[in-house]
């Protein structure tokens, strides 16, 4: 179908505008970085303009505009900046090439309906660098703390010799700081004892209260669904004050009554407050879950003699698994993440990573915590990954698609 | 069930062996700061008591935190360093416990009493002096044109200097100063802040910078903003500028004049009990003795409280340097200071913080 569009050379009055378009928006990065960006946009449109205009109308030749594109760009990024420049005036040179034949030659239209108006053709396109655009901004953030991790220096800053490759520029000493030192490794430990702590009492409960409330027999379940999903919805502060004083008072009750260890209960607490922010994302997913679950299979189940425990284990369980899954992987997450709760309940002594992150960032700027977060990222993503694995292993063995 | 009754067991066989070694809670600033007091205080009294220390970095909200713990009846702290101001407040509202300096500190190694060796940097009952430090500006030297900024005024030069400059979210120090810049006495200052038309007067000098201003709220920003280059100039605590300058190798520079002394230094949380408090007086007596509040000076440049620790200040433990020179009471540097007034604040605060933040809002 693609194919057989046919393609034709375009006029220079659509070419020339929007390669000088294109051509002003990188003139105007470069001229805002020097505090000109009127005139950066200008020169960037008028050059381009008059490059392509030289290559469709005197030169006639694609090879050759691809090759000095490249090493025009290339040089002219070498004396604005050095080997980086030059790495980016590669990618521009041939982005510059590619862009202005792409439109010349009309290739754009060669994968499309013949039929498409120019409207359409404009919107196809359109769409996908929004979408584009929409994927840079999620990733741009977590992607460039990556490279600022392996800073030499202790601050937050891309160094002259970061951006020149030098090796002096780059050092493992943050990644060092994170695992020889004291208060990290003890905010680590402490959010690994929580996380799964909290993790399995969220599921516990979140699961047996999601079955419980897709029962049709059960009185008022909107109003129990609300109260439970409730720590989900009221803002985070003000959970974590009430929380505070609530658990003070569990805390002093243990302590004083029961005789427990302070620390012990300190970990108690904090367990059941993130084990409370965790219940609803259970519910929410388990729930969902639920409603394609048919219930005649339970009533087969006991009608061949199964207890309801047996049921629930053999039955229900595996067909809710990812439901229950995913929701565990939400409260883990929640938990590990949560820095607001826990500043408010815990004491020194459960000090979380985010808790730890949280007041380094504020009183030493320090990159070990870009170093903390680029490992959080790679172990979120081997998670994450492993879940999926398992997912479809589990499918494959089941006989279903791997989805 | 059977995997949370075991997942307990195994929180309790990880927490148990904490709890046999007796444990205190030290609340501070975190940062360089931090790690100066591990390095002279909390290290060597481990080591010579036995006594497990877990640094909460909490300083910057210890008032309100202690006000909610108080009302929750559970103090979960032992020991927390806050500045003369908070220390007075938690003082005035019965949060912090008094403390008597002969008794219930070590006196001088020849004999001066406790008392007479911090002499009127006892501001507070219930605050034990640690450091004097300087909020004070730095620059960078290599953006500030060929004069480098010498005096204070330059901060509100715009056309000598250029440039962004960072200045503390608060009106504290920055009304001062703007005064100061604006042709009153250095002896009026106070009594002209005292009247509304003084507070416009300070206000209407920051106008004149406003837009060139980047506000910081934590001691980490402006170091960070010079070393990006993001501002010429800027105020934090000496201290700060020191690590940015000789430990970091920054091209920055101090800028002394007018800078504002203040103090930092240790309380006790009221409603302790009688063990818990007990190590805690034990470990302020330790940590505030004449070596250990030199010892402090040799890992940041903050100046030591007690008169005879004075004498002792000696090299940066790792650089080698020292530290005298970069003490804000060095002579030198202290050629023009300014003294935190802590009655003047304590009584019109709340009032030019609220004029100041609507001035900020506009």
């Amino acid at each position: 179908m693609a194919a057989l569009t046919p393609i034709s050379r375009k006029p220079l009055s659509l070419v020339l505008p929007c390669i000088a378009a294109a051509g002003g928006l990188l003139g105007l990065f470069v001229g805002t970085a020097k505090d000109q960006s009127t005139l950066g946009v200008l020169i960037g449109a008028a050059l381009v303009a008059a490059l392509g205009f030289f290559y469709i109308a005197v030169l006639k030749n694609e090879q050759m505009a691809k090759w000095i594109s490249i090493v025009l760009f290339a040089g002219f990024g070498f004396f604005a900046g050095g080997i980086p420049g030059v790495v980016l005036g590669l990618i521009f040179g041939w982005l510059f090439y590619w862009f202005t034949y792409w439109l010349y030659e009309g290739r754009y239209r060669a994968r499309l309906l013949p039929y498409l108006t120019p409207g359409q053709v404009l919107w196809h396109y359109g769409f996908r660098v929004i979408c584009g655009a929409i994927f840079v901004f999620l990733i741009t953030p977590i992607l460039v703390v990556m490279p600022l991790s392996f800073n030499a220096e202790d601050f937050f800053t891309f160094t002259p010799e970061m951006l020149q490759f030098k090796a002096e520029g780059y050092s493992l000493k943050h990644y060092q700081d994170f695992f020889s030192n004291n208060e990290w490794q003890r905010s680590f430990k402490n959010s690994l004892i929580i996380a799964p702590i909290a993790t399995v009492i969220s599921v516990s409960l979140g699961t047996l209260a999601a079955i419980g409330l897709s029962q049709s027999h059960v009185p008022g379940k909107r109003a129990i669904m609300a109260i439970m999903i409730s720590p989900m919805i009221v803002p985070l502060i003000i959970s974590a004050t009430g929380m505070f004083f609530f658990y003070s008072q569990i805390g002093n009750w243990l302590e004083g009554t029961l005789g427990l260890d302070k620390n012990f209960v300190g970990y108690i607490k904090v367990v059941l407050a993130h084990a409370v922010l965790g219940i609803p994302f259970v519910i929410i997913t388990v729930t969902a879950t639920l409603v394609g679950f048919d219930h005649s299979l339970t009533r087969a189940a006991a009608n061949m003699g199964a207890n309801p425990v047996t049921t629930f284990f053999r039955v229900q369980m595996p067909l809710i698994l990812p439901g229950v899954i995913s929701g565990g992987l939400f409260a883990f997450i929640t938990s590990f993440d949560e820095v607001v709760v826990v500043l408010f309940v815990g004491s020194a002594s459960q000090k979380t990573l985010p808790w730890q992150m949280f007041t380094g960032l504020r009183e030493q700027i320090s990159p070990t915590i870009l170093a903390v977060a680029t490992i959080l990222v790679g172990i979120s993503i081997l998670l994450l990954a492993t879940v999926e694995m398992l997912r479809r292993r589990s499918e494959r063995l089941r006989g279903l698609s791997p989805g | 069930m059977k995997t949370k009754l075991t997942a307990l067991a195994v929180t309790t066989a990880l927490v148990a062996p904490a709890a046999i070694a007796e444990e205190m809670t030290i609340v501070s600033w975190g940062g360089a700061y931090s790690k100066s007091q591990l390095k002279a205080y909390h290290e060597p009294y481990s080591e010579k008591t036995g006594v497990t220390i877990l640094n909460d970095d909490s300083s910057a909200e210890a008032v309100a935190k202690l006000r909610a713990m108080d009302e929750a009846g559970n103090v979960t702290w032992d020991v927390v360093d806050v500045v003369a101001a908070d220390a007075m407040r938690l003082c005035d509202e019965g949060l912090a416990m008094e403390i008597d300096a002969d008794t219930q500190l070590a006196a001088a190694p020849d004999g001066t009493s406790a008392s007479e060796d911090f002499g009127d940097l006892l501001v507070s009952e219930c605050f034990i002096p640690q450091i004097v430090y300087s909020t004070t500006f730095g620059y960078r030297t290599d953006l500030v044109g060929d004069t480098a900024p010498t005096e204070i005024c330059s901060v509100f030069d715009l056309d000598a200097y250029p440039g962004k400059r960072s200045l503390e979210k608060r009106p504290i120090n920055n009304m001062e100063w703007a005064l100061l810049c604006d042709g009153v006495a250095k002896d009026d200052v106070y009594d002209v802040l005292a009247t509304p038309e003084g507070q416009d007067q300070a206000l209407a000098k920051l106008d004149t910078i406003k837009d060139s201003v980047i506000w910081w709220s934590a001691g980490a920003d402006t170091p960070q903003l010079l070393a990006d280059g993001e501002v010429i100039m800027g105020s934090t605590y000496n201290g700060r500028l020191f690590s940015v300058i000789e430990e970091q190798k920054q091209p920055v520079a101090m800028l002394w004049d007018a800078q504002v002394f203040d103090l930092d230094g240790w309380i006790i949380p009221a409603g302790l009990s009688d063990e818990r408090k007990a190590r805690a007086l034990d470990y302020i007596m330790f940590a505030t003795d004449t070596q250990r509040l030199a010892d402090q000076a040799k890992y940041i440049s903050y100046g030591p409280a007690r008169k005879s620790s004075a004498p002792l200040v000696g090299q940066h433990a790792e650089l080698g340097i020292d530290m005298a020179p970069h003490m804000p009471t060095d002579p030198e540097n202290a050629k023009n200071t300014f003294l935190y007034n802590y009655e003047f604040w304590a009584d019109y605060r709340d009032d030019i913080d609220a004029k100041f933040q609507a001035w900020l809002a506009k």
